[in-house]
């Protein structure tokens, strides 16, 4: 076990865990972007925080745990931005951008990101 | 079984039980499988805004309850890992066995999502992997995590006939390590799939 330690009232981080859930199905239906980035994806950190140090116990592990895993997210990360450049940039001449001037085959069956 | 459980269980060489840290570094492996699937997800959804046209056919309400399905099954592995820890392994054993009808209640929400894309004679609703490179994410990264979530209830059910002889109580909390992080994985694959349109 992660060593002698205080065990948290796992249902009420449980309990806090369903509010954060009803937030962030609540927050999207407002219809404001800024708030749907914070209310769906701020809240799936807050809520991966409560269930990496209480129910998986982090916070009573050895700190090199959290290395381990930060280090993994982070070089996660680096791909995630090392091909970002590749992806998110159109420019050149030697592919064809369909995407940026909207003439691939699946994206034919919208109009203004409705089904036609 | 041996009563007196593997080297792993009693090894300790870096101040965490040897099974506890290969648990560890496998989570840590799984955060690439599942974390380079969304952060391609993540890019070529916004390279293709249209893909918000293709979320609203996913259904909100199935993975919101999902959600709460996972969550709640997390509670009941932690629990059973106290119970375990506290020599009270018929309780240990229930807790077990909750969660791994918190799987199935899981499982079974997925197979009506998927029957009712897959199986349907109406060519608007009809998704397949096949449609467009939505539903490919769709049906990969909830495929991979439905798979995860088969390997957990798999290994919880082998290990808790064990557990109710009092042998090997320290596979609880291996286990429920594993499964909070498919609990995680979910956290992330629901708002990126369902709520973000």
């Amino acid at each position: 076990m992660a060593g002698a330690h205080a065990h948290p009232n796992y249902v009420k981080i449980w309990v806090l865990l369903l509010v954060l859930l009803v937030v962030s199905i609540i927050g999207p239906e407002l219809g404001i972007p800024w708030l749907t980035l914070l209310t769906a994806f701020g809240i799936a950190l807050v809520k991966t925080y409560y269930v990496a140090a209480y129910f998986m116990h982090l916070n009573f592990e050895k700190k090199y745990v959290w290395f381990l895993l930060l280090i993994s997210t982070v070089l996660l990360g680096v791909f995630f931005f090392g091909v970002a450049g590749d992806v998110m940039k159109a420019d050149g001449q030697n592919w064809q951008d369909c995407i940026s001037n909207n003439t691939c085959a699946e994206q034919q069956r919208y109009v203004d990101g409705q089904l036609r | 079984m041996s009563m007196q459980g593997p080297l792993a269980t009693s090894r300790s060489a870096t101040g965490i039980p040897t099974g506890r840290l290969a648990v560890w570094w496998l989570l840590a492996s799984e955060i690439f499988i599942f974390g380079g699937l969304i952060a391609c997800y993540i890019l070529y959804r916004l390279n293709n805004p249209w893909w918000g046209g293709e979320a609203v056919f996913t259904k909100v309400p199935a993975g919101a309850f999902n959600t709460f399905v996972l969550l709640t099954s997390s509670l009941f592995i932690v629990l059973a890992h106290d119970a375990a820890e506290k020599k009270d392994f018929d309780r240990a054993f229930k807790f077990i066995w909750y969660t791994i009808g918190g799987g199935l209640v899981f499982l079974l929400v997925k197979y009506y999502e998927y029957s009712s894309k897959l199986f349907t004679d109406d060519p608007e609703l009809l998704k397949t992997p096949l449609t467009n490179t939505y539903w490919s994410f769709y049906y990969t990264a909830t495929g991979l995590h439905a798979l995860h979530v088969i390997g957990g209830m798999v290994i919880m059910a082998l290990i808790s006939f064990d557990l109710r002889k009092g042998f090997n109580p320290h596979r609880v909390e291996l286990i429920g390590l594993y499964w909070h992080f498919v609990d995680i994985v979910w956290i992330f694959l629901f708002p990126l799939l369902y709520i973000a349109k």
